[in-house]
């Protein structure tokens, strides 16, 4: 309770607030309206029209509350119209980017950890590639992939070009959290472990199993986290400028495009739902990763 | 042909001389340290450069090097102008005023535990939210200009810095505040003297998180309707044209820009958190 109060009271002022805003920033459209039709309305008249326009400049908490209801629940989950479905498109392409990131960025850590050339070398190109604005890249990456992903490929994977696309931005933002955790982690033994372990006799990929990694597995853990996030983000940005019109991020196009505030909004509150499960999802996995090593906290 | 067998050997010739140099002790310190990384980078220009054009590869799929090259040289008006308009205009108003904003919010609410209490776990959740998906309705809201890509910058900024100074500010230990209040300071001076020179090192991790953030935000922003120039807008348009010596060039600039801007707030963080182990 003691922790849960203060969330509460946070998350009531900042819908008030939003109620609060959508009343400011939606009354304009109303006086105006009254005028066009020669009328004038009071406060108390203006303040219910503030709450239920069609394409309201902010919509009010429960409006998009209910397109948000509506998009999930409202037609078959493989409608064009469903969030869930636009949903699973974006969740596939950030999973496949997720994966391919922790792939690259553990087997970058142990080779950096192992080779000193690479640690040197590539480092701190590594630390670079994450200052570069990856959307920038985004179009790049769609076009090279329209090129190279093509004959038979989609057909056997069931994956046409621009999923792969996604994919790879996806795994471009997320590489790097878990580089940087599993180096953190995979040095983490101190001087007396591994004198230990030399002293038993143990090879170099001994100590890496039963030492290095293991010590890892805590900033690993912590890293994926992070590199969720992160890959969410990667798939929703690799629909935005690449004219998609499937995804979470291509809905939110489409709502700007068309002028459809409560599509944008619902497609925006879907990916923060989807990026919160995701997050707990890691977390549930972070708690057993955690216990099965018998690591402290 | 020759092009592909040059370039291998060239790759192998090099990773060994950096397989030698970082076992060298002039590559230990200083200087130095920067050959292995400079080889490196130039070995990928080169296999670039040699496989496009062992290969073949037609300049409307993946442009050589030199091309790029050539091509800033060429536009160096137009990218100045897309420059100043999506990273000074856009990303860097942005990133100053909502960083701002954070660090005054944490001080504003320094007061109330209870509201700390409940700001950072939402703070958390809201800093790994896509707020990039925020540009559509903050582009319709603040027009095509500068001022909507700044707002969506502002937004994208804000809860990490926040996240970062409420914590940072929390970081003396009850010894140090009570040895404060033994030289009689007021609350101000504490905070002055003592908790935000403490938080400085949190502050500034929040402060390189966000130079990234910016410059994302800025840029996609303009995906979503901009002036006819930007960044972000050359980017979309000469994908379109397949004009994709001119999406590299950009995308060289963005590079440039975005390490620039890391390493600017880098060198400041040296400079007020000296003090701190890790600078040492």
């Amino acid at each position: 309770m003691n922790r849960v109060l203060p969330i509460l009271t946070v998350v009531g002022l900042i819908i008030a607030l939003w109620y609060a805003a959508s009343v400011w920033l939606n009354a304009p459209w109303v006086y105006d309206q009254a005028a066009r039709a020669g009328q004038s309305v009071s406060f108390s008249q203006m303040l219910p029209q503030t709450q239920n326009q069609s394409r309201p400049v902010l919509p009010p908490p429960h409006q998009v509350a209910d397109a948000l209801w509506q998009g999930l629940t409202g037609q078959a989950i493989t409608s064009k119209r469903s969030l869930v479905y636009h949903g699973w498109v974006t969740l596939q392409s950030t999973l496949m980017g997720f994966v391919l990131g922790v792939v690259v960025g553990v087997g970058l850590a142990v080779s950096i950890v192992h080779v000193r050339a690479m640690d040197q070398s590539v480092m701190p190109w590594a630390v670079i590639s994450q200052t570069i604005p990856i959307v920038a890249l985004a179009p790049m990456i769609v076009v090279l992939s329209n090129s190279f992903w093509s004959g038979a490929l989609p057909q056997a994977t069931g994956l046409d070009s621009r999923a792969i696309a996604k994919a790879i931005i996806s795994a471009y933002l997320s590489f790097f959290p878990v580089l940087v955790g599993m180096i953190k982690g995979l040095r983490s033994p101190d001087a007396m472990q591994i004198d230990l372990l030399s002293t038993y006799g143990a090879s170099g990929p001994q100590t890496f199993w039963k030492l290095r990694l293991p010590a890892s597995m805590p900033y690993f853990v912590a890293s994926l986290k992070v590199a969720i996030a992160a890959s969410l983000v990667g798939a929703i940005v690799g629909e935005l400028p690449t004219g998609a019109i499937q995804g979470l991020g291509a809905r939110m196009l489409i709502g700007s495009q068309f002028g459809e505030p409560l599509i944008m909004w619902s497609a925006l509150f879907a990916s923060a739902i989807l990026a919160g499960g995701l997050i707990l999802l890691v977390g549930v996995a972070e708690r057993a990763i955690v216990r099965r090593t018998g690591s402290p906290a | 042909m020759t092009w592909i067998v040059g370039v291998l050997v060239f790759w192998i010739l090099a990773w060994l001389a950096n397989l030698w140099i970082v076992r060298q002790r002039f590559a230990q310190h200083g200087a130095g340290k920067l050959i292995a990384p400079m080889i490196f980078g130039v070995t990928v220009l080169i296999l670039w450069e040699g496989m496009v054009r062992g290969i073949g590869v037609s300049a409307v799929i993946l442009p050589a090097p030199s091309l790029i090259w050539a091509k800033v040289l060429a536009s160096t008006s137009i990218l100045w102008g897309d420059f100043m308009q999506t990273f000074v205009r856009g990303a860097l108003s942005g990133y100053m005023i909502g960083c701002t904003a954070a660090v005054a919010t944490a001080i504003a609410i320094d007061r109330s535990p209870f509201l700390q209490r409940g700001l950072l776990p939402v703070g958390n959740f809201v800093a790994a939210l896509p707020i990039v998906g925020l540009a559509p309705i903050l582009v319709a809201w603040f027009g095509f200009d500068w001022q909507s890509k700044a707002a969506v910058v502002v937004a994208m900024v804000f809860f990490p810095v926040l996240v970062n100074a409420v914590a940072g500010l929390a970081d003396t230990s009850a010894m140090q505040r009570d040895l404060m209040r033994t030289y009689g300071a007021s609350y101000w001076q504490t905070m002055f003297k003592l908790r935000l020179p403490a938080a400085m090192p949190f502050i500034f991790n929040g402060l390189k998180i966000a130079t990234t953030l910016a410059l994302i935000g800025a840029i996609v922003a303009e995906f979503f309707g901009s002036p006819i120039m930007g960044m972000g807008f050359r980017i979309s348009t000469s994908v379109g044209q397949l004009a994709l010596d001119m999406v590299w060039a950009e995308i060289a600039v963005a590079a440039l820009a975005g390490s620039l801007f890391y390493g600017t707030v880098t060198l400041i963080e040296r400079g007020l958190t000296f003090w701190h182990p890790s600078q040492r």
